[in-house]
C-alpha cells in the first residue's frame, strides 16, 4: 500500500536518508528500529509530508504523493502520532478529538475512544491539552487522536519516548492491542523490545540505510542474545 | 426594539429574542428603554449623572442581572456610570456588554464606568462582551472602566471579551481587596485592521490572604496594536498571578508592560508574559488531522480565545 523509491534526505552535509527503498503491505504491523540518528523519525516525517525528501518518490496505493501537503496526505489516509505530543492553549481533549475525527462525534463516542487508550474518560474529556497533563497522559491522548481517524496507514514515532517506565508498562498493553484500536496498516518507530515482538515485519535502519527487512524472528534472531545496544546496531556491535 | 437591536443583543448576551431572565436594564442610544426588577434585585436611575444603581439584597442566591447597552445612532458619545451594591453572602451573575452598530461616518463611542461594591462573603460572576459592526467609516470606540471593591471573603470573577469590530478601546480595571477576598479576571481580545486596544490592570492586595489572578489572552492581526499594562501591589500576606499571553500575526504589534510590587515579605507575586506567533508544531499537528493550514490556524485561535 506504501512504496518508497530512492528516498534521499541530506541536512548540514549529512546524509540522513540514503536511497531508501521500501514497500509496506496492507494491514501489516510494521516496526522500524535502529540506533539514534539512523534516520527513522525523518523517514516517518517524510511519509507524512512534514519533511520533503531531496530525491525520490512516495507512492500511496498507486498514487504519487511526493508533492502533496500534510493535510492532503492526511485526507488520503495517513495518520501520524508525534514523538512529542503537541500542546495547545484552550483546546480541550474533546475539541481535539472532534477535529481529529472525520465524522461528527459526540462526547460519548469521544469518551469511548479515551477509555480504549486507558484514560478515565470523564476526567479527561474536558481538560485542555496543555502542560498540566503528564507525558503519559499526553501520549495516550495523542494515540486517541490518531485512533479516532482510523486511517489506512498510521505512523507512530517512538511512542515510548518521554514517558516513565511505569507509564510505559501500561502503555505497552495498548500497543499490544493496537490491531483492535487502529485499523489498517500500522508503522511504528520504536526501540522497545516488547513492541518489536509484536511486529509482522521488522525493518532495521542504520546510517540512513535499511540494513535488514524481515519477519521478527529473522531480524531479531541474529541479535537476540546480544546486549540491547548491539541488537540495535549501536557502537558496540563488534561483540 | 428592531431587528438590529435584537441582533446586537444576541452578540453581547445569550438572549435569543431580546428578553432576559432575572433583573435587567436595557440602554439604547444613551437612554434606558426597558427594565425589570425582582424581589431581591432593585435597579434605580441615578439622579446626578447618567446611569443606574443596582442593589442586590444580602443572601440572594443564583440570580441574574443583565445590563446590556446598544448604540445604533452614529456620532453618539455615551457615558454611563453604573454602580453595583452586592449584599452580604449574595451570589449573582451579572452580564453587561455593549454592541455598536455604526453604518455612518461619525464616530460612535460608549464609555461604561462600572463600580462593584461587594459586602462580606458576596460572590459575583461578571461577564462583559464588546462587539462592533456596520459598514460606515465612523469609528466604534469603547472605553470600559471597572472598579472592584471586595470586603472580607468576597469573590469577583470577571470575564471580558472583545472579539470583533471595535476600532479603539482603552480598558481599565482596578481592584482593592480586603482580607480573604479573591479577584479573578480573564480577558480575551482580538484585533484586526488598524484597531488599537489598550488594557490596564491595577490591583491592590491589601488584605491578609487576598488573592488575584489576571489572565489576558489576545490575538493581534493585520496592522493592529495592543498594549497590556498590569500593576499588582501586595501589601499583606497575599498571592497575585498575572499572565499575558498573546498571539501575533502579520504586521501587528503587542506590548506587555508588567509591574509587580511587594510591600510585604509574605506577598507572593508572579507575572508571566508570552508573545509569539502560532507555534509551527501546532499547525503541523492539526494538518496531520486533515485540516488545511488556514483551518488549523482558525482552530488554534478559536481555542485560544474560547
Amino acid at each position: 500500500m506504501l512504496e518508497l523509491k530512492n528516498i534521499c534526505f541530506t541536512r548540514d552535509n549529512k546524509k540522513i536518508l540514503d536511497h531508501i527503498n521500501l514497500t509496506i503491505d496492507t494491514d501489516k504491523f510494521v516496526v522500524i528500529t535502529g540506533p539514534n540518528g539512523s534516520g527513522k523519525s525523518t523517514l516517518a516525517k517524510i511519509i507524512m509530508g512534514i519533511e520533503k525528501p531531496d530525491k525520490g518518490e512516495i507512492i500511496l496505493e498507486g498514487k504519487n504523493i511526493t508533492n502533496l501537503s500534510i493535510d492532503e496526505r492526511a485526507n488520503l489516509g495517513i495518520g501520524f502520532a508525534f514523538q512529542q505530543p503537541v500542546k495547545f492553549k484552550g483546546i480541550t481533549v474533546y475539541d481535539l478529538l472532534k477535529l481529529s475525527s472525520k465524522k461528527e462525534i459526540d462526547k460519548k463516542e469521544a469518551c469511548n475512544i479515551l477509555s480504549k487508550v486507558g484514560l478515565c474518560a470523564k476526567e479527561y474529556v474536558d481538560r485542555e491539552v496543555n502542560s498540566s497533563l503528564s507525558g503519559g497522559e499526553l501520549k495516550r491522548i495523542e494515540i486517541a487522536t490518531v485512533a479516532v481517524r482510523a486511517s489506512k496507514l498510521t505512523i507512530f514515532d517512538e511512542p515510548e519516548a518521554g514517558i516513565d517506565l511505569w507509564s510505559f508498562q501500561s502503555l505497552i498493553k495498548i500497543f499490544e492491542d493496537m490491531r483492535k484500536i487502529v485499523k489498517g496498516t500500522t508503522l511504528i518507530i520504536s526501540h522497545q523490545e516488547r513492541i518489536l515482538n509484536i511486529a509482522d515485519q521488522l525493518i532495521l535502519m542504520k546510517d540512513g540505510k535499511i540494513q535488514k527487512i524481515g519477519k521478527k524472528e529473522e531480524v531479531l534472531g541474529q541479535v537476540i542474545n546480544k546486549p540491547l545496544c548491539c541488537k540495535l546496531g549501536g557502537e558496540n556491535n563488534n561483540g | 426594539m428592531d431587528n438590529i437591536d435584537i441582533d446586537l443583543l444576541k452578540e453581547i448576551t445569550e438572549t435569543t429574542d431580546g428578553t432576559f431572565k432575572g433583573a435587567y436594564n436595557i440602554r439604547k442610544n444613551g437612554k434606558g428603554i426597558e427594565r425589570k426588577v425582582t424581589d431581591n434585585i432593585n435597579i434605580v436611575t441615578k439622579e446626578d449623572v447618567s446611569g443606574i444603581n443596582i442593589y442586590v439584597k444580602e443572601n440572594t442566591k443564583f440570580e441574574f442581572v443583565h445590563i446590556p447597552v446598544i448604540l445604533t445612532e452614529s456620532g453618539l458619545n455615551d457615558v454611563v456610570y453604573n454602580d453595583f451594591y452586592i449584599g452580604k453572602n449574595a451570589n449573582v451573575v451579572i452580564v453587561a456588554g455593549c454592541g455598536i452598530h455604526n453604518d455612518h461616518h461619525k464616530d460612535s463611542r460608549h464609555d461604561g464606568i462600572h463600580r462593584f461594591f461587594l459586602e462580606e462573603g458576596a460572590k459575583v460572576k461578571y461577564i462583559e462582551k464588546h462587539y462592533g459592526e456596520g459598514n460606515g467609516n465612523g469609528k466604534r470606540i469603547l472605553n470600559p472602566v471597572t472598579e472592584v471593591y471586595l470586603k472580607n471573603g468576597a469573590t469577583l470573577e470577571m470575564e471580558a471579551t472583545q472579539i470583533k469590530g471595535v476600532d479603539s478601546t482603552i480598558r481599565t480595571t482596578k481592584g482593592i481587596l480586603e482580607d480573604n477576598s479573591n479577584l479573578v479576571v480573564t480577558e480575551k481580545i482580538m484585533t484586526h485592521g488598524i484597531q488599537k486596544a489598550k488594557t490596564t490592570f491595577d490591583v491592590e492586595l491589601n488584605g491578609k490572604n487576598s488573592s488575584t489572578k489576571v489572565t489576558s489572552r489576545s490575538v493581534a492581526t493585520e496592522n493592529s496594536i495592543q498594549q497590556f499594562e498590569s500593576k499588582v501591589i501586595g501589601n499583606n500576606n497575599c498571592f497575585g498571578h498575572v499572565e499575558c499571553d498573546a498571539i501575533i500575526k502579520d504586521n501587528a504589534r503587542v506590548i506587555a508592560i508588567p509591574k509587580i510590587v511587594a510591600n510585604n515579605v509574605d506577598a507572593n507575586l508572579i507575572h508571566e508574559a508570552v508573545i509569539g506567533k502560532i507555534a509551527g508544531e501546532q499547525l503541523t499537528k492539526l494538518m496531520t488531522l486533515g485540516l488545511s493550514e488556514k483551518e488549523a490556524e482558525e482552530a488554534i485561535i478559536n481555542g485560544f480565545l474560547k
